[in-house]
């Protein structure tokens, strides 16, 4: 991954199946690269059907990447494909590569319960530990690496909750549920969570589509500042939304056969003003049907 | 069935409205410069007048286009148009400034005759409105190419302006009894010159709402 990536091989938990991080590389790169993911002619099906179709895609590092595109255009599929949860479900495979620090994640050697660490996700519905306080949601994700010094706990929470632009609503009741907050907090808190384990790439599956419009900016406005730190990949049905957080803008659609297909990605002022695809122009329009 | 013809109907009225504001500054224009060849002061007056029909049609496009704007979304093309359209009602409204010009240069005359008969300043009014024209047909068509050769007309009306300005300037040197009335015709054929080049603006915008850019449509040789 990153030179920066910390090993988790002392004091793992045996629940925990790897003993080394997601790569070690032999020789780490001398200078960061610019393109920080890379996805190749990526396919994914579930059991027979197939779901998406040869995606190509390059995700710069500190940018945010807005995938855009109607109901089953394969956009969540696409998403998930990214930090392997896609295989979760049963029946379902990718084929294809997706390349982060020059490995591909696809590889036989990664892990990826670990790989999931460096590539968070968010989803529609915040999900906080529903038994677990606010502190406890935080740390989860350390404590299962096996990190359970107290002070360091309580830094790392600290800090991520402040990442989330969470920390001055909730430093006085961190010992409360996470499900007693509002749901904007909750997901914010959920941001924190996957924060908290330090990834390079954060996946957003819908993250603002529950939540009222004040929530919902204020989520908008934490992408942006995070955007400097990690790269952050957005699935949104809401364009406007698309426009406002992102840097560049990737549009899906499935063709006949009901597959879904990368139709065209550019920088977002480009695709929003002068999109290339007369299909992508129809969408963003409204244009549809 | 299609998504959005409320919307679709909107954009329509909108350039549809423009189309009206610059036929009304062609005829403005071809008015002015009638006035004047005649020196039909009761005509210049309602040139003058007519102006302020042209700048209430200015506000209420303008309007129209920001509602658009506010309530709507527009993206692409739609928000190019709107765009486009945003701009080019300042460059019409512009040259209806300019004709209102020209009548109140007729008012000037009172009793004196013009310097002599109208020969370049008729031929560049016929090019100036021409171009207007044809630039609003080239944006009812949505046709860059169209644009691109009007806005290369504007070459004509700058070598006519020359002209006028040497006879004009000859005039004067000789006989300095003439410099009042040479110089209101030169501020006439001023005014013309400013109306083709801003309908090379308008063709610029046709250009920009087909394309997504913004090119100089024709590089003035001054």
């Amino acid at each position: 991954m990153h030179p920066g990536a910390r090993s988790t091989s002392e004091s793992t938990p045996p629940v925990i199946r790897t003993e080394a991080p997601m790569i070690r590389p032999q020789n780490p790169p001398v200078e960061a690269p610019a393109i920080g993911m890379r996805v190749a002619r990526l396919s994914a099906w579930y059991g027979k059907h197939q779901a998406i179709r040869d995606v190509t895609l390059d995700i710069p590092e500190r940018n945010v990447t807005a995938i855009i595109g109607p109901s089953g255009c394969g956009k969540s599929t696409l998403v998930r494909c990214l930090n392997r949860m896609h295989e979760v479900v049963r029946g379902a495979r990718a084929e294809g590569e997706v390349i982060i620090g020059g490995l591909n994640i696809y590889d036989p050697a990664v892990d990826p319960v670990a790989l999931r660490r460096e590539v968070g996700m968010v989803f529609q519905r915040a999900n906080p530990f529903p038994t677990m306080t606010i502190f406890e949601n935080v740390v989860a994700g350390l404590r299962l690496t096996g990190r359970h010094n107290g002070r360091e706990l309580r830094e790392v929470a600290e800090r991520s909750l402040q990442r989330a632009a969470l920390w001055e609503e909730v430093k006085d009741k961190l010992n409360t549920p996470g499900t007693d907050l509002s749901g904007g907090q909750q997901q914010r808190l959920c941001i924190a969570r996957a924060l908290a384990v330090n990834p390079n790439v954060l996946l957003m599956d819908e993250p603002a589509s529950a939540l009222d419009p004040v929530a919902t900016l204020r989520i908008e406005e934490l992408i942006r500042a995070l955007r400097d730190e990690i790269m952050i990949v957005i699935v949104t049905h809401n364009m406007q939304q698309a426009a406002r957080v992102s840097d560049q803008t990737a549009f899906m659609l499935a063709g006949e056969e009901r597959v879904g297909e990368l139709i065209e990605v550019g920088p977002t002022t480009q695709i929003f003003t002068n999109p290339r695809d007369k299909r992508t122009e129809d969408y963003i329009t409204g244009r549809f049907g | 069935m299609r998504t959005r013809t409320g919307f679709d109907r909107e954009i329509q009225l909108l350039q549809e409205e423009l189309v009206l504001m610059g036929s009304m500054v062609k005829k403005q224009i071809e008015r002015a410069v009638e006035s004047l060849r005649t020196l039909d002061q009761e005509a210049a007056r309602r040139v003058i007048e007519g102006d302020k029909e042209v700048d209430h049609m200015r506000f209420a496009i303008e309007e129209r286009a920001l509602t658009l704007i506010a309530t709507q979304q527009p993206m692409a093309s739609d928000l190019r148009i709107i765009v486009a359209c945003l701009n080019m009602i300042v460059d019409i409204e512009r040259m209806g400034d300019h004709a209102e010009g020209i009548a109140k240069i007729v008012l000037r005359y009172e009793d004196q005759p013009l310097l002599k008969p109208l020969i370049d300043i008729p031929r560049m009014a016929v090019l100036a409105a021409d171009m207007l024209d044809q630039a609003l047909e080239a944006f009812v068509a949505h046709d860059a190419d169209a644009a691109r050769q009007v806005a290369r007309l504007d070459d004509e009306v700058d070598a006519l302006y020359e002209q006028v300005y040497r006879e004009l300037l000859t005039y004067m040197i000789n006989d300095p009894r003439t410099i009042d009335r040479a110089t209101w015709l030169l501020w006439v054929a001023h005014n013309l010159e400013r109306i083709a080049d801003r309908a090379t603006n308008i063709c610029e915008r046709v250009i920009f709402l087909v394309t997504g850019k913004m090119e100089a449509a024709n590089v003035s040789r001054h």
